[in-house]
């Protein structure tokens, strides 16, 4: 489908799940997550000022920049990682077809 | 140890729990209102306090933290009591029908009804992935700082890069033997006043400041004695220390609420639409706590909620009155003495 793009969730076990993101809603990462019923709380909606939808992204095209908001919110959090990111930032778009996430603990 | 006796128990300080309290004072019941966070006001207070709400009735635009505000003040006539800061751990039921709600530092609240006014769930410290460090939570690692003299004199490391971290390093240095903050990146994004005022003081000495770093390990016999820092791709050193404080934010958790045998469905307590009561006699579970179809997580749909709650309470503690319906235009607001 083209106006759809994929999404990868790894579990812990290595499996990768493959989540299809329509592109015409607008919608974020973390609001294709949910949608799929993974257990993300996502507590502020979609705001940076939760980190309830923190993930690590393991493969990807571009990515879109972060904004101060994001990044404030990565810079302290305790489990963050270099290649962690706000789900909920992450607008769905074609160039991040093939993507590749884990969830990250209390997300 | 604390024991408290009310008509309503009310299991979360958020905005619904608070006008839980109007609604029951209307109908002359007594309440108090336990929050494991040190303040009201729930998510308002806690994530968005300065976001302005559109959706409040005959609010055409109102700041989350002046919501609770006013809610603080509606319910004041109401003299409701509070135990703040500490988490209830759980409810037990009495033969007679009343219940006992007990926080996690002992405190007794023996109660006729139970409102859960939950939210999302306590919120709790947002701890990092250090080995054992739940063995030495309270005995030098703390993550809130409670009584800022407690640290009086201490060799204190601090770790965070929020503006609580950094809000925390300002008032503390003056009073540590020795304040070390630790950040995991090179750059603060907090309040710049702030993130200028924690550089100058490393800069002069009055803190010791190590950037790109992390607490991986902490040590001691029983109390906390020492912490290793790793700094980024160099050797980990020991600090000695009396206290650790992690201060990376709070995250919700249902926790405690999930042990309370009530029926659940996706983190979520279910009730019936008709009073918002459980499948627990007695217990109510009203805001975003609650589950139900067609159910929405808004503060209006939490008012409304506890409007019910409370005359369906009035049933249960006051058996023998009939409720007769009233406006408070009719009465205005009658203190509870
Ligand atoms: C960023 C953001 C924006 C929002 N904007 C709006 C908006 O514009 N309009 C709107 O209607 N809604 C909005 N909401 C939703 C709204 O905040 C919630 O519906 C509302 O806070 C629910 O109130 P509550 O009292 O049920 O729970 P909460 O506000 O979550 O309060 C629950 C309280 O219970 C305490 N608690 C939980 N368990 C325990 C325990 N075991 N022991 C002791 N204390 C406990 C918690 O510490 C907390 O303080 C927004 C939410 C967010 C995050
Ligand atoms: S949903 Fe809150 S930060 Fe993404």
């Amino acid at each position: 489908m083209e106006d759809a793009i994929k999404i990868y969730v790894e579990q812990e076990s290595g499996e990768r799940i493959e989540l299809e993101a329509p592109l015409d809603m607008n919608l974020s990462v973390m609001e294709v997550l949910k949608a799929n019923e993974f257990p993300v709380q996502a507590v502020c909606g979609g705001m940076a000022i939760c980190a309830t939808c923190h993930v690590e992204v393991l493969e990807s095209g571009e990515l879109p920049e972060m904004n101060d908001d994001e990044a404030y919110m990565l810079e302290t959090l305790p489990h963050a990682t270099e290649s962690s990111r706000l789900s909920c930032q992450l607008r769905v778009n074609p160039d991040l077809d093939g993507l590749v996430v884990r969830i990250m603990p209390e997300a | 140890m604390n024991k408290i006796t009310t008509d309503i128990c009310i299991v979360g300080a958020g905005p619904v729990g608070l006008f839980a309290v109007f609604e029951a004072g209307l109908l002359k019941m007594r309440c108090h209102v336990v929050d494991a966070l040190p303040a009201v006001g729930g998510q308002l207070s806690e994530i968005y306090p300065k976001k302005p709400i559109y959706d409040i009735p005959g609010f055409p635009e109102i700041l989350a933290g002046d919501l609770i505000k006013n809610l603080e003040q509606q319910i004041a006539p109401f003299h409701p009591t509070f135990t703040l800061g500490e988490r209830v751990e759980d409810l037990e039921k009495q033969e007679d029908g009343s219940f006992i709600v007990r926080t996690v530092d002992g405190t007794e609240i023996a109660c006729k009804v139970v409102a859960i006014a939950g939210g999302l769930g306590s919120f709790e410290p947002r701890k990092p992935a250090i080995e054992h460090l739940e063995k030495y939570e309270r005995k030098g690692v703390e993550y809130m700082v409670r009584d800022p003299e407690q640290f009086h004199n201490k060799r204190v490391v601090i770790a965070g890069g929020g503006d609580s971290a950094l809000d925390w390093t300002i008032y503390l240095a003056g009073l540590c033997k020795e304040l070390t903050l630790v950040h995991r990146g090179t750059t603060f994004r907090g309040a710049p006043e702030s993130a200028a005022k924690v550089l100058s003081m490393a800069e002069e000495g009055q803190i010791r400041l190590i950037l790109k770093s992390n607490v991986t390990e902490v040590h001691g016999e029983d109390n906390l004695e020492a912490v290793t820092v790793m700094v980024d791709n160099a050797e980990p050193y020991r600090i000695e220390v009396d206290n650790f404080i992690p201060l990376f934010g709070l995250v919700p958790k249902l926790g405690p609420i999930e042990n309370w045998g009530l029926e659940l469905e996706k983190n979520a307590i279910v009730v019936d639409t008709e009073d918002y009561s459980t499948n627990v006699e007695g217990v109510y579970a009203i805001g975003d706590v609650n589950t139900y179809p067609g159910k929405l997580k808004l503060i209006l749909c939490g008012f409304h909620e506890a409007a019910l709650m409370a005359q369906s309470a009035y049933n249960i503690i006051y058996p023998d009155k009939k409720f007769v319906l009233k406006y408070t235009t009719v009465n205005g607001i009658q203190e509870l003495q």
